[in-house]
């Protein structure tokens, strides 16, 4: 029997790494999202969900209608008064982690209505942590937020956030915590990196 | 499948030569469309009429509110209210339409129902309630159907704002 | 391969009234107290017929919340209300239905909506009439081009001007490919809801090809802002020819493939055959328009009835169904498209030379080169885009077809630079009146087929 050579010598076999490098990569690659298209962006986001934008090369064609079986929230379209507590109730019904993704511009100030009817920006209600601009935006716009919060899910600056911050539900520390101050985001970078 | 005759576009009579009910009801022509201008108290049985006359199918029901207008341009024994109801009804086979535009008053903006005549109105009736707080008799739900329940106020009168919220913009943050 | 629609017209939907006994039989109701007579038709009070057909439940929307709080009675309890809540998978936006279920058969329903509204109405009111499209466009927002071709006919209509034949061909052909577009997204959302996923796939790829065509002539992919009153915002761009008719023979091919795929399947037949059948007249009650219309029998069509743009000159033919069930709304739909197809290569053909907009300075702006020579275009342009165009006072009703029924403009002007009331009259909130009646007597399963096959759209229901 030959000598042991270490580790090294089998490289081919084993793959090794830290716990949560692994767990955050199968957080980012296996995001499922849940449905909660409003109005226009939720047709385009349906398109980026076929043939030609096509979400499922980074494992997310399966929108969930229930949202315990899902970790991401696109919010697409405008949000309306009547609308707003079940915005809040689906939020809470999610299991954490789960991220926000605000969709279009009606989602994330009020958009060109900014009148009565429509809450003007859905971080009045739910924390979100990625905004698309576009009214509608592109499918590719879509894709590009997406692959932000992948990048951020990545560096781990998002889970980082939370747990200075109080988790997902927007807690906020200033007020509890004495001497409390809030720190400056690291910058992030575009693109997953292979 | 395909329907070798369908309602063609054919040269037709003008309805108030042929309903009784409707001679006497002031009559304006707005940009080639007939216009009756029925009483609170006559505008159910003068649709019930059309209604017979042909015309099956009310098109549209909407209310209006003339608070920053009501000098606007009416036909002689009209007196002008500051709501209007307005219903535009169609009879398929003759391909023709009448609007017909009954004035409500501000303290009393009660206006009969036409569900029992086109079931087809309950969704706009709601709506006109909603929106302006004129009510219909004898309406089967007379709910708010676009805000939620508990909303307080009419949101399509003039006189109630937009709800604009003030945006303040700041200076884009210069580059890293 | 184009499949044959065989003749159902036989197929037994309805009861043969010369026939008494059968009648009798069918009035007599089975209860638990015995068979009991139900009045007929003919004698029953139109409001109760309404609400008895109808089958729409009358309660308020929290009811389902605290079931002890109702004060109406629903009989010895075996009966539940289910709701199927704004946020479900069911794509058409956000649409609450309250139905009341016995065990899995629907009885009576209400659809709930609201949870779109956004105070387009109020919002078109703050708006001068230049930006008036860039609202109403968001209403029906599968079909963008007609909403913003309503308004303008409805604004060209109280300012009495003439627009030039080029600019009506163009916005025909725009009307037409978003028709094709908006039945294709249909398509793949109602093959969806049915389970039959590749017509989703199918469905987009064919939107895609249209959107494209509509990103390189607006600038935009939905909500284009194109159609303005005036004419149309910018001239079609060179080799559209071309772009159209690769569009136009696509899509006529791919429509031979969804019939293979899905009219000829006996699951899809299955599920759509005899489910939700609704009379003509009762449609003609509710105010129904559109394919739902046409498909129950009534050849309604805006288009060939009442010609708005140059519809009287081009050949077309309006689709009626015989049976008015899901299968045939489908099929209305589809042929439709055939139809929609035939229009554009006659576009294509008979497109004249022109302008693309009215000459008329007060109401479309000079060329941009234009502002650069002369003063006077510099101050026309500001003058438009600042306070915008000042109809003179009066009212009118203007309708269109859009590809969900009749989509019309109730514009009220008060000589100023802005609406003093516009009120767009939406095909979906009205065709969902009818949706209590087709659903009643059947399961839920039918529900989805149903409430699909009406095809609404949220954001026209609730403005």
């Amino acid at each position: 029997m030959e000598p042991w050579k270490g580790l090294e010598s089998l490289s081919h076999n084993f793959l090794t790494g830290r716990l949560e490098d692994f767990v955050k990569w199968s957080r980012r690659s296996s995001m499922w999202p849940a449905t909660f298209g409003l109005a226009c962006c939720a047709i385009e986001m349906m398109a980026a969900g076929t043939a030609e934008y096509d979400l499922a090369r980074f494992g997310m064609e399966v929108f969930r209608p229930s949202p315990r079986q899902a970790d991401l929230m696109i919010v697409a379209g405008r949000v309306s008064q009547k609308m707003a507590p079940v915005l809040r109730q689906v939020y809470d019904q999610m299991v954490e982690p789960k991220w926000v993704i605000s969709m279009g511009v009606c989602a994330s100030t009020g958009g060109m209505f900014n009148n009565y009817a429509i809450v003007q920006g859905v971080d009045e209600i739910i924390p979100v942590d990625v905004y698309a601009p576009g009214c509608p935006p592109s499918p590719t716009t879509l894709i590009h937020s997406i692959l932000t919060l992948h990048d951020k899910v990545r560096s781990g600056e998002i889970m980082r956030r939370r747990r200075q911050r109080g988790g997902g539900a927007a807690v906020d520390l200033a007020s509890e915590v004495p001497g409390w101050t809030q720190p400056l985001p690291a910058p992030v970078r575009i693109g997953t990196p292979r | 499948m395909t329907a070798d005759r369908s309602f063609a576009a054919a040269p037709r009579a003008l309805p108030h030569d042929e309903i009784d009910e409707l001679v006497g009801v002031p009559y304006q022509n707005s940009l080639g469309d007939d216009v009756y201008f029925p009483s609170r108290d006559g505008y159910v049985e003068i649709c019930e009429a059309l209604k017979r006359a042909g015309f099956a199918t009310c098109r549209d029901l909407c209310g209006v509110d003339y608070l920053t207008n009501p000098g606007r341009a009416l036909p002689d024994g009209v007196t002008p209210q500051r709501f209007e109801v307005v219903v535009v009804l169609l009879s398929h086979q003759r391909a023709r339409q009448v609007r017909l535009r009954v004035m409500v008053p501000e303290d009393d903006p009660v206006v009969g129902t036409l569900f029992s005549v086109f079931p087809g109105t309950e969704n706009m009736e709601r709506e006109a309630y909603d929106m302006f707080g004129i009510r219909f008799d004898g309406h089967p739900d007379p709910t708010r159907i676009l805000m939620p329940e508990e909303w307080e106020g009419h949101p399509l009168r003039r006189d109630y704002g937009m709800g604009r919220v003030p945006v303040q913009f700041k200076e884009a943050p210069g580059p890293r | 391969m184009t499949i044959e629609y065989e003749d159902r017209s036989q197929k037994g939907a309805g009861v043969d009234l010369d026939a008494p006994d059968e009648v009798e039989e069918r009035l007599k109701a089975e209860t638990s107290e015995g068979p009991q007579e139900l009045v007929p038709l003919d004698r029953t009070d139109p409001r109760e017929l309404a609400i008895e057909t109808g089958g729409v439940l009358r309660v308020p929307e929290s009811m389902v919340l605290d079931p002890d709080a109702r004060d109406v009675s629903f009989g010895d309890g075996d009966t539940m209300i289910l709701n199927l809540g704004p946020q479900h998978p069911s794509t058409h936006g956000v649409l609450r239905m309250m139905v009341e279920l016995q065990g899995e058969t629907v009885l009576r329903s209400k659809p709930v909506i609201g949870y779109l509204h956004t105070g387009m109405e109020k919002t078109g009111e703050a708006l001068t009439y230049v930006q008036g499209a860039t609202n109403v466009t968001r209403m029906d927002y599968l079909s963008p081009l007609p909403n913003e071709l309503v308004y303008s006919l409805a604004v060209e209509k109280l300012l009495g001007v003439e627009i030039p034949p080029r600019a009506t061909w163009i916005r025909m052909l725009m009307c037409e490919l978003n028709r094709i577009s908006s039945h294709v997204t249909w398509a793949a959302t109602n093959g969806l809801d049915l389970a039959a996923t590749t017509m989703m796939i199918f469905g987009f790829r064919e939107r895609d090809l249209v959107l494209q065509f509509f990103e390189k002539t607006t600038g935009l992919r939905m909500n284009h802002n194109y159609i303005r009153p005036g004419g149309v915002a910018a001239e079609l761009p060179d080799g559209w020819e071309d772009d159209v008719e690769v569009i136009v023979d696509t899509v006529g091919a791919r429509l031979n493939d969804y019939d293979e795929l899905i009219t000829g399947q006996p699951i899809f037949r299955e599920r759509t055959e005899g489910v939700g059948v609704i009379p003509p007249d009762l449609l003609v009650a509710l105010s129904a328009t559109g394919p739902l219309l046409r498909a129950s029998g009534v050849p309604w069509d805006l288009r060939r009835s009442m010609p708005y743009l140059a519809y009287d000159e081009v050949d077309f033919d309006v689709i009626v169904g015989t049976v008015g069930d899901t299968f045939d709304r489908y099929a209305v739909r589809l042929n439709e498209i055939r139809e929609s197809i035939k229009i554009i290569r006659q576009i294509l053909e008979k497109m004249p030379a022109g302008d693309y907009r009215a000459q008329d300075k007060k109401v479309t702006p000079p060329p941009r080169a234009r502002i650069d020579e002369s003063m006077e275009a510099l101050i026309h342009h500001f003058k438009l885009f600042t306070s915008g165009i000042e109809p003179p006072a009066g009212e009118t009703y203007v309708a269109v077809e859009s590809p969900r029924g009749e989509l019309g403009c109730y514009l009220v002007s008060d000589g100023t630079n802005r609406p003093m009331r516009m009120h767009i009259r939406a095909p979906s909130f009205v065709n969902l009146q009818s949706v209590p009646a087709m659903l009643r007597g059947g399961l839920i399963a039918d529900m989805i087929a149903i409430l699909s096959s009406v095809d609404p759209v949220l954001g026209e229901v609730d403005r």
